[in-house]
């Protein structure tokens, strides 16, 4: 194939010429080859998939999906979902910043270990995550009794499914910010107080501009986490439908039902909604830089 | 306490918050990880143990829970065997080359950290389930099952650690120097040479941070293979699946203790990551 780009044209002359040819071009066949080797992997591994995913769910038409997807079960549980996110976003926002805040500015004894303990989640299995809860929270728990007495429900609720989202999330927000708030100058503040400001106005004014962005990717990277999070909130939660049925819980009842149609639909909604959201930030912090 | 202290108009210490303050935003702060990550995993460590350390290795060596996690671990090391080449291969191909299509092939490598493994575990499905088009060919030509079977535990796990080693990678190798490979190539080393002696001993590390990270990702995955695999013990049942039928029949101390194993060995290996991303980092500042 690439003999007939190339410039020496002895092929015919020769036997072994194409050795010769291979021989005296290295550089260039190696580096085609190793760039189409990787290109059928990464078409094969990860975009075949998708695409896969995609010609399915749109098969019977784009109605179709519109009309599998549009009934109350299906929003509910895509509810369900926008909700745990949310409330997981705006409290791993809150706290993962602070957190981030004692890691690069306060020295303290056990900080290396606490700082190796917040990576845990990515080592723990959801479906594990789920089950420290349902022991915590669940009929014969730990916390059993002083949950009770306070009348919540925290196992197979809502309350129950945020905080095994809040466990599989928490690395993100403080992830992202730890690198920002290190290389950050604290010059900067030293200024402001200078100049009079208070330790409030010099976080709002100075820390936070700087921090913007690094929250923008946490937000993002927790939100799009949350929404796709299965194993967690189906051992908590239990996935009672109508109640305690989140997006991903519906596929996989769906699936189990062979309810097909909804079942991709439904996928392909929370993939492509997932992957606007990350797209988008990426999209948005190279423009900034 | 320094000379910011001094230079402060108000003679107040600003920016170092008063000890009170400092105190309360720590103790915030670290009550939130402790009620969020420590007293979970104390909870299962004291119910794993709850009936002593036989009763534990008792429960993990039962044939299917002992079954499980070899499984786990096999699928685990073959796909990382795998990434880690392909990986390497992708971020050198990235780094070194320039072809139509590279930016956006970039843009494809994060794009399994964006889908969830659930969507992953269906998409794999409709490639490969016996139903389709795919898989059945599959079946009647080779009588090679990828459904159902650890090929498609690999394939999911494949898709979604593509990432780790090929972003562990890519930074190393954009920041090295290629005088060093030009002086290597002038003194008449073969192109094979140069990658084995020049190129590739400051990757080691970032390659085996990589390889880890994967291959702990990998331990506790779920989502896609309960889809890709179901739950066939002794068969493609996983130790995360086993885990999740042992909650279901109530079977605490077996959950708990295949649990306590899965996370051990994870966290293990994610924290000898970490160390060997900071060596490497310290490393490159020094040099």
């Amino acid at each position: 194939m690439s003999t007939i780009n190339s410039p020496r044209p002895t092929l015919a002359k020769m036997p072994g010429s194409i050795l010769t040819w291979l021989g005296k071009n290295k550089e260039k066949w190696t580096s085609s080859l190793l760039i189409l080797v990787v290109i059928l992997y990464v078409a094969f591994l990860i975009l075949t998939p998708i695409i896969a995913l995609m010609i399915k769910a749109f098969e019977k038409g784009f109605g179709a999906i519109v009309t599998s997807l549009n009934k109350p079960e299906i929003l509910s549980a895509f509810w369900n979902t926008l909700w745990i996110s949310v409330v997981v976003v705006v409290i791993h926002t809150i706290f993962g910043t602070l957190v981030a805040w004692v890691f690069v500015r306060h020295r303290f004894p056990g900080r290396d270990l606490i700082n190796g303990l917040v990576d845990m989640p990515f080592a723990v299995s959801p479906v594990v995550a789920g089950y420290m809860l349902l022991l915590l929270f669940g009929r014969n728990g730990f916390l059993a009794p002083l949950i009770d007495s306070l009348g919540i429900q925290v196992a197979f609720a809502m309350p129950g499914m945020i905080l095994a989202t809040l466990f599989v999330t928490t690395p993100f927000m403080i992830r992202e910010l730890i690198p920002v708030l290190e290389a950050f100058d604290t010059r900067q503040e030293k200024a402001a107080a200078t100049l009079g400001a208070n330790g409030w106005q010099t976080f709002w004014r100075v820390t936070f501009p700087a921090l913007r962005w690094g929250m923008i990717y946490g937000i993002t990277l927790t939100f799009a986490r949350a929404l796709g999070e299965f194993g967690a909130v189906l051992v908590i939660g239990g996935g009672v439908q109508g109640r305690t049925e989140t997006a991903t819980l519906f596929i996989y009842r769906a699936l189990d039902e062979r309810e097909y149609i909804g079942a991709y639909s439904a996928a392909l909604l929370l993939g492509l909604f997932s992957l606007i959201l990350v797209m988008g930030s990426d999209w948005l912090r190279h423009r900034k830089h | 306490m320094n000379l910011q202290t001094t230079l402060t108009p108000t003679g107040k210490e600003q920016v170092t918050p008063p000890p009170l303050g400092r105190w309360a935003v720590r103790s915030v702060a670290l009550s939130y990880l402790a009620v969020i990550l420590i007293i979970p995993l104390l909870v299962i460590l004291q119910d794993g143990f709850r009936d002593g350390l036989s009763e534990f290795w008792r429960q993990i060596t039962l044939p299917a829970a002992w079954d499980a996690l070899k499984l786990t671990l096999w699928t685990s090391t073959v796909m990382t065997i795998i990434n880690t080449i392909m990986g390497t291969l992708t971020a050198f191909v990235l780094v070194r080359y320039d072809f139509p299509g590279k930016t956006m092939l970039n843009g494809i490598i994060d794009l399994p950290l964006a889908i969830p493994t659930l969507v992953t575990g269906v998409m794999l499905v409709i490639l490969f389930g016996p139903q389709e088009a795919l898989g059945s060919w599959l079946k009647e030509q080779f009588d090679f099952a990828v459904m159902f079977a650890p090929p498609g535990i690999i394939l999911a796990l494949l898709f979604l650690t593509f990432p780790f080693v090929v972003r562990s990678v890519q930074p190393v190798l954009m920041e090295l120097d290629r005088a060093q490979e030009r002086a290597a190539a002038t003194l008449g080393a073969s192109g094979w040479t140069v990658f084995w002696r020049i190129i590739l001993p400051p990757l080691t590390l970032p390659v085996i941070t990589g390889a880890l990270l994967s291959f702990a990702r990998a331990i506790g995955e779920f989502g896609s293979i309960v889809i890709v695999a179901g739950n066939i013990p002794f068969r493609s049942q996983t130790a995360a699946v086993y885990v999740f039928g042992e909650v279901e029949s109530e079977n605490r101390l077996g959950a708990s203790a295949v649990s306590i194993v899965m996370v051990a060995i994870a966290f293990g290996l994610l924290m000898f990551a970490n160390y060997l991303r900071n060596r490497s980092k310290t490393k490159r500042e020094i040099l």
